[in-house]
């Protein structure tokens, strides 16, 4: 671990959560725009952020910040591996560390709006964690390393050996940014069957690095979309924002689905396209 | 004796560190971030007493495209603990008073309260029925009336943006609370 090192991950630490800030008041901006409505300024983000900061410190019971904490920390480790490129996999466990953090954390309290929401979100990972695991076992079967140096350094861009696994990371990106139709942790709208799921027992501070932490998600899977197609790296970022913007169409045209439905379909769809693709791989060397 | 000597250096140093961390924090605080994004960013929560409907109609109409209140950051979150601004629509009676309370004082402060409509101002037509306590000041401390039967969007959204304006004054409030210059 050089000095270089630790400079970039600070830098790294420093700009993401104002790129995915960015991106998320762009997300709202452009959600309007398809609502036909003006829509809140591009920092609105920002502006909601500083506002939770300010705001009386309300605490359900002792431990809740620590796990609030810990799913900030954890998704701030997971990226700091993604911006040393290191081991691929580990950077997944550490990322299911995050999202287990935030699950304790809203069972610890008594309201059953977040007790319901924790459960959901369980079944939610319980779908996308397998996709996940398979993409990295696609990327070694591709690049016959873990570490995502290997990946750069490969002769040719992921996507032309691992197409089914791209669709169905995609797919599960839906579900892990919580976006419509499977918003059913912490709805988009809080007038709705859980209130706010997931975050309700949540306010001020709390919720506001729990914002922190999405943007730091956000910046982090993109990052893992412009893997793929890393060479040369512009093509990378590119079509990350550009399935982003497909995720924000989704959001906007689709309606919430049960949770059965999600599981099924995840695990049918999603778990069946990356193992065709890593079954093919081993058939077809 | 040294090493009490070099204890008392320490802790003074790190004392006057802190001191010159939360100098800067005041100092960026002074400039006004977060009490510009509290403007700009206000959560509101809408609570039904025993409206007619006619005012949550109109205050939903101020979400619809053709007023969009979340162009100025409104955002109708539904969960008191999320929310900054707590809009009241209908007269309170018997029944709702302690729901009312509880709402109030799950919301976190700086939080402002905007009565809107005749009967959350007054009771409005129901103010002489057994049951009726009257206007919603009467459970809880409200900052902005807005008048009418049913009230306008555009009388809703200039209310909002008046307890806007509210809470820098409640921040301050919340502020000598804390410290127990009032109470």
């Amino acid at each position: 671990m050089s000095i270089n090192n630790i400079l970039i991950a600070v830098i790294a630490i420093i700009v993401a959560p104002l790129l995915g800030g960015l991106l998320t008041g762009i997300d709202r901006r452009i959600t309007a725009r398809m609502q036909n409505r003006f829509g809140p300024p591009i920092l609105q983000p920002f502006y909601d952020f500083f506002k939770l900061l300010g705001k009386q410190g309300i605490a359900v019971n002792q431990t809740q910040m620590v796990y609030v904490l810990g799913h900030l920390f954890f998704a701030i480790g997971a990226f700091v591996m993604f911006i040393l490129q290191q081991d691929l996999l580990m950077l997944m466990f550490i990322l299911a560390f995050s999202g287990v953090s935030l699950i304790i954390g809203a069972m610890s309290v008594r309201s059953p709006y977040s007790k319901i929401g924790a459960q959901r979100e369980i079944m939610q990972m319980m779908a996308y964690e397998p996709v996940l695991l398979l993409m990295v076992v696609g990327v070694y079967k591709a690049t016959g390393s873990f570490m995502i140096s290997g990946i750069l350094e490969h002769h040719q861009p992921l996507i032309f050996s691992l197409p089914l696994v791209f669709l169905s990371f995609l797919y599960v990106l839906t579900i892990k940014l919580r976006k419509s139709p499977f918003d059913f942790a912490t709805s988009h709208h809080g007038h709705q069957e859980l209130i706010k799921g997931l975050t309700t027992e949540f306010s001020g501070t709390q919720l506001a690095l729990l914002e922190l932490t999405d943007w730091f998600d956000l910046v982090l899977f993109l990052g893992l979309i412009s893997l793929f197609f890393a060479r040369p790296w512009w093509v990378g970022i590119i079509i990350a924002l550009a399935s982003y913007f497909a995720e924000i169409v989704i959001d906007n045209i689709s309606a919430r689905v049960t949770w059965q439905w999600m599981v099924k379909i995840t695990w049918v769809v999603g778990i069946g396209a990356a193992l065709v693709n890593i079954v093919w791989m081993y058939l077809i060397p | 004796m040294l090493k009490i000597d070099l204890k008392n250096f320490a802790e003074t140093r790190i004392r006057s560190f802190f001191k010159e961390i939360f100098s800067t924090v005041r100092k960026v605080n002074g400039m006004g971030i977060i009490s510009k994004s509290r403007k700009k960013s206000p959560w509101v929560m809408h609570y039904d007493c025993t409206s007619c409907n006619g005012c949550d109609i109109e205050t939903l109409a101020c979400l619809t495209p053709l007023y969009d209140a979340e162009r100025l950051g409104i955002v109708n979150v539904g969960n008191p603990k999320h929310a900054d601004i707590l809009l009241v629509t209908g007269s309170a009676n018997k029944r709702n008073a302690h729901v009312l309370k509880s709402i109030y004082n799950q919301m976190p402060d700086p939080k402002v309260v905007v009565a809107i409509g005749a009967c959350a101002c007054t009771g409005g037509i129901f103010k002489e029925c057994y049951n009726v306590l009257g206007g919603i000041e009467n459970v809880i401390p409200v900052d902005v009336f807005v008048p009418g039967c049913c009230a306008r969007p555009e009388a809703i959204i200039d209310g909002i943006v008046q307890g806007i304006g509210k809470l820098d004054d409640k921040a301050v409030l919340m502020k000598q609370e804390d410290k127990g210059l009032t109470k």
